[in-house]
């Protein structure tokens, strides 16, 4: 393990922003073309990892364990947000029998 | 050759990602977000971030993985009942979606950090170092996400619970 990561040193930080960009727009890009309301919470999912990950790196790059601390952090909110938001779901559910969120299209005004 | 490891794995979470994005059944939806999360996993293992390792293993492909699946298998959804925008909405997200990453991307490249990852202090990531800063410096945010648990579990159980009054 310490080997592997000694020999890690060569990546350049930019190619991880680079890979955490990408994910997250992955991430938008879900939350813009789907209906369904769990495939959205699934793309936060993916936007908040990629900003973990990030977070990781750059705290890694800064030799400073506060970004890993923020992670553990992220984690827990994230936990606790799927919690609430699968729960506003299954009601949701239970009132209209559908989880499409056009159904939910007053919310807009 | 260790570097190849990184670019291996950023190419599956990539592809996996997007397969959560693309994939028709919700439940391969699910499925692929597993995959997905393994690979910060090994993204994590590599950057000698141990405890965020574990803690990413049993939080996300454990205890949020499960809810999802439970979830949709409770309001059991058939792929006919799987709603779809129209063509041209979904093009219009993925233009807007290739806007946004062509901007970070070339944001990213002019501030041109491109000094390689060094990992100074072997031991940064491990639960010793971290459960120091935990309980050091961090000691009220740690605390007040305790409350924040607390408060979305009686949420999650006060939404999900059935009104007996109008029932």
């Amino acid at each position: 393990m310490e080997n592997l990561t000694t020999q890690m040193a060569g990546v350049p930080l930019n190619h991880y922003i680079y890979l955490c960009a990408i994910i997250f727009t992955i991430g938008v890009i879900g939350v813009l073309t789907r209906r369904n309301a769990i495939v959205i919470f699934m793309s936060v999912e993916l936007m908040l990892n990629a900003v973990n990950l990030l977070l990781t790196a750059f705290s890694v790059h800064n030799n400073d364990p506060s970004g890993q601390v923020f992670v553990f952090f992220i984690m827990a909110l994230a936990a606790a947000e799927v919690a609430v938001g699968l729960a506003i779901i299954v009601m949701v559910y239970r009132n209209t029998k559908s989880i499409d969120i056009n159904v939910l299209n007053r919310l807009k005004w | 050759m260790s570097t190849q490891v990184f670019y291996f794995v950023a190419t599956l979470s990539i592809i996996f990602s997007l397969m959560v994005i693309f994939a028709k059944n919700p439940i391969h939806s699910v499925l692929y977000l597993i995959l997905t999360f393994f690979t910060f996993t090994v993204h994590y293992v590599l950057l000698n971030a141990q405890f965020l390792a574990v803690v990413n293993f049993i939080v996300y492909m454990g205890a949020i993985m499960v809810l999802f699946l439970f979830v949709l298998m409770l309001l059991n959804l058939n792929n006919e009942t799987e709603p779809s925008k129209s063509p041209l909405i979904k093009i219009i997200g993925v233009i807007a979606g290739c806007c946004l990453v062509v901007t970070l991307v070339g944001s990213f490249k002019a501030a041109s950090i491109n000094s390689p990852l060094i990992l100074k202090n072997q031991g940064l990531g491990l639960v010793e170092n971290l459960g120091k800063e935990l309980f050091g410096p961090f000691l009220l945010p740690f605390e007040l996400s305790s409350l924040l648990l607390l408060a979305a579990m009686v949420g999650a159980v006060l939404l999900s619970k059935r009104d007996e009054v109008e029932a």
